[in-house]
C-alpha cells in the first residue's frame, strides 16, 4: 500500500471532490451574500459580471434593520418558537421517559405511535386545522403556532429523548428509591440531570424545526405583523414582479444564520435521534 | 408534576429498605405513573392532529366553503371532481416525479459525500458542519437563493453559460413545466444531499475496520471492499434515510411555493400547493380533499419505513 497516502492520492481523493461538493452546496449561499452586499442600480445591470461587488455596501442590511418589519418578524418567530419549545420539551420529557424507562402495558405501541406521528406532515392537516384555530379565536395569534407547532416537535423530541434515556443506567435510579426517593424525586434530581445533554440537543432541535416551519405559520399567522421571518421575507418582499432583491438575499442571510450555528454543532445527534429506534441503547 | 404533594415525608430509611417503595403507592408504580405522563402531550397531539385528522375527512366530504357558515354533506363529490380534475392528474404526477426522480441523485451524491467526509482530515468538522447548511437553513428563505439562479433576467448561471459560448439566450429556468420541473427537482437535490451524507456517514462510522484490513491484506479492491464490507454495514440506513426523504419530498410545500407557486399554468403542483391553491379559492371541502389523497401514499411509505426499524431489533 505504498503511496496510499501521498500527497496526489490524496488530492484526488479528498481535496477535489470536498471542493466540487462544496462549490454546488454552498454556491447559492455565495450568491446570497454577494446579491445582499450590492447597491441596488448595479444589481439590475445585466451587463456587468454578475459575481463581481463593485461598491460593496451595507445598504440592505441598513434598510432591512431599520425601515423593514424585519425586526418584529424575528420577535415574533423567536415568541412562537420559544414557546412551543418549551411546551414541546416539558411534554417530551414526560413522554420520553415513561417510553425509555418504564415497562408498561401499550409501551411498545405507543412508542411506534409516537414514531408514525412524526411522519404526519404539515400539509396534510393544515386545511381543517385552520378551521380549528380560526374557530379557537387563534388565528393571528401567538398562540396559534405556540400551541399548533408541538404537534411536530413532540413526537420527534419524544422518540430522541426516549433513546436518550435508556442509555442511563437503571442502577442509580435504583438507588435513589432504596434511599427512599419516590420516583418523581429520582426522575428530576437523578435521572434528569444525567439526561442534560440529551434535553438540550432536542432542545436546539425543537427551536430550529420552529425556525424553519413555514406552512402553518403562512395560513394561521401569515397578516399583518405577525409573520416569521420565513413567511415576511417570502410574502413582503415579493410583490407582484417586483422582487427586492438585495433586501432578500440582506433577510435571508440574517434569517438563517442563527439556526445554522445552532444546528451545525447537532446535526450528529439529530441522525441518531432519527434512528434511536433502529440502534437500542 | 403538580399532582404528587409535595408535603410527602420519606419513611425512615428501615421502613424503606423492608418493603420495596414501588410497591405502596400508586404513583410509584411504573405503569399508572407512564400513563400519566402521556397526559399532556396526548392531549395536545389529540387536539391539534387527531381532531384535524377527523375534521379533515369529514370537510372533505362536503361542500363548505370558507366564510360560509351553511354546507351540504356531499358524499365522495369532492374525490369524484378530482378524478375528472386534469390539474390533479398532473398534481400526482409531479408528486411522484418530484419524489422519486430526485432520490437517486440524492443518494448517490450524499453517498459520494459521506465517503468524502468519513476520512480524516484538517478541519473536519467545520467542514462538515459547512456543507450541511443546504440543510438547515429554512427552506423558505434557501428557496429565495434558488429563485434568483433561476430567474430569466439575473440568473448568473445564464450568464456563466452565456460567457462561455453555449447559449445565446438566457435559459428560462422556470417559464415553462419541463424546465420548471428540473429546477425544482434540482433544487430538491441540492437541499437533500446533506442529509442523505450525514446519515449515512453515521452508518460508515459502524463499519468494522477490521474486516477492511483483512479484505485489503487479501488483495481485494477498494470497489470490492466498498461492495461486500462498507455497503451491508450502511445498507439499512441508506434504506431508511431514501424513506424519510421521500415522505418528505411527496408532503413538501415551501420550495415549490416560493420558486413556481405551482405554475406555470398548473403544470408544477405538488399535494401540499394544489390543495393550498384550492384553499385560496375558498373551496375549503374540495381542498381537504386534495390534502387528503396523498393519505395513502404516505402511508404506504410510513409502513415501510416502521418494517425497515422493526426488521433492526
Amino acid at each position: 500500500m505504498v503511496g496510499e497516502n501521498t500527497l496526489s492520492n490524496r488530492m484526488l481523493k479528498l481535496w477535489v471532490p470536498l471542493a466540487l461538493y462544496a462549490a454546488f452546496l454552498l454556491f447559492p449561499f455565495a450568491w446570497m451574500l454577494i446579491v445582499s452586499l450590492k447597491p441596488d442600480e448595479l444589481l439590475l445591470d445585466t451587463r456587468l459580471n454578475p459575481f463581481a461587488i463593485v461598491n460593496p455596501t451595507l445598504a440592505n442590511y441598513r434598510r432591512l434593520i431599520f425601515e423593514s418589519p424585519f425586526p418584529r418578524w424575528i420577535l415574533n418567530t423567536l415568541v412562537v418558537t420559544l414557546g412551543a419549545t418549551v411546551i414541546s420539551l416539558a411534554c417530551s420529557i414526560l413522554i420520553g421517559y415513561a417510553l425509555g424507562r418504564f415497562r408498561f402495558r401499550g409501551g411498545n405501541t405507543i412508542g411506534v405511535l409516537i414514531f408514525l406521528l412524526y411522519l404526519v406532515p404539515p400539509t396534510l392537516l393544515f386545511i381543517p386545522l385552520s378551521q380549528i384555530v380560526s374557530n379557537f379565536g387563534l388565528y393571528n395569534q401567538y398562540a396559534a403556532l405556540i400551541l399548533t407547532y408541538p404537534t411536530f416537535l413532540i413526537p420527534f423530541a419524544s422518540w430522541l429523548l426516549m433513546g436518550y434515556f435508556r442509555t442511563i443506567s437503571r442502577e442509580l435510579e435504583d438507588a435513589a428509591l432504596v434511599d427512599g426517593a419516590t420516583r418523581i424525586q429520582a426522575m428530576w434530581r437523578v435521572v434528569l440531570p444525567l439526561a442534560l445533554p440529551g434535553v438540550l440537543s432536542a432542545a436546539i432541535f425543537c427551536f430550529t424545526l420552529g425556525w424553519n416551519e413555514f406552512l402553518y405559520a403562512l395560513v394561521f399567522m401569515g397578516s399583518g405583523e405577525m409573520k416569521t421571518v420565513p413567511v415576511g421575507v417570502v410574502s413582503d418582499f415579493i410583490r407582484a414582479d417586483v422582487h427586492f432583491w438585495g433586501l432578500l438575499m440582506a433577510a435571508g442571510i440574517a434569517g438563517s444564520v442563527p439556526v445554522a450555528i445552532a444546528y451545525a454543532f447537532l446535526v450528529d445527534n439529530y441522525v441518531s435521534g432519527l434512528t434511536a429506534g433502529a440502534t437500542k441503547g | 408534576m403538580s399532582v404528587v404533594p409535595a408535603s410527602v415525608k420519606p419513611k425512615p430509611a428501615v421502613a424503606a429498605l423492608d418493603v420495596p417503595r414501588g410497591r405502596s403507592r400508586w404513583w410509584d408504580r411504573e405503569a399508572p405513573l407512564a400513563y400519566l405522563f402521556m397526559v399532556p402531550g396526548a392531549l395536545l397531539l389529540i387536539l391539534f392532529m387527531a381532531y384535524p385528522f377527523g375534521l379533515g375527512i369529514y370537510l372533505s366530504l362536503t361542500d363548505k366553503m370558507v366564510g360560509f357558515a351553511d354546507f351540504d354533506f356531499i358524499g365522495l363529490e369532492n374525490y369524484q371532481y378530482l378524478l375528472r380534475d386534469r390539474v390533479f392528474h398532473q398534481t400526482v404526477v409531479n408528486t411522484f416525479v418530484y419524489g422519486f426522480v430526485t432520490v437517486p441523485f440524492k443518494l448517490v451524491l450524499g453517498l459520494g459525500l459521506a465517503l468524502v467526509l468519513n476520512q480524516r482530515f484538517r478541519l473536519s468538522s467545520a467542514i462538515r458542519a459547512g456543507l450541511l447548511l443546504p440543510w438547515i437553513v429554512p427552506t423558505a428563505i434557501s428557496s429565495l437563493a434558488w429563485l434568483m439562479l433561476f430567474d430569466p433576467v439575473l440568473s448568473p448561471i445564464s450568464w456563466v453559460l452565456r460567457e462561455w459560448g453555449l447559449i445565446t439566450q438566457n435559459v428560462n429556468f422556470l417559464g415553462d413545466r419541463v424546465n420548471a420541473m428540473a429546477s425544482l427537482c434540482l433544487a430538491n437535490v441540492w437541499r437533500g444531499i446533506p442529509f442523505f451524507a450525514i446519515s449515512i456517514l453515521a452508518g460508515l462510522q459502524a463499519v468494522p475496520q477490521e474486516l477492511h484490513e483483512a479484505a485489503a491484506l487479501d488483495g481485494a479492491s477498494s470497489w470490492q471492499r466498498f461492495r461486500s464490507v462498507t455497503l451491508p454495514t450502511i445498507r439499512t440506513i441508506v434504506v431508511i434515510a431514501t424513506l424519510f426523504s421521500i415522505i418528505w419530498t411527496f408532503a413538501d410545500f415551501q420550495l415549490i411555493y416560493v420558486l413556481t407557486k405551482g405554475g406555470p399554468a398548473n403544470g408544477t403542483h405538488v399535494f401540499g400547493t394544489y390543495a393550498y391553491q384550492t384553499m385560496g379559492y375558498s373551496a375549503l371541502g374540495q381542498a381537504a380533499s386534495v390534502a387528503l389523497s396523498m393519505f395513502p401514499f404516505l402511508a404506504i411509505f410510513a409502513a415501510l419505513l416502521l418494517r425497515q426499524l422493526r426488521s433492526e431489533d
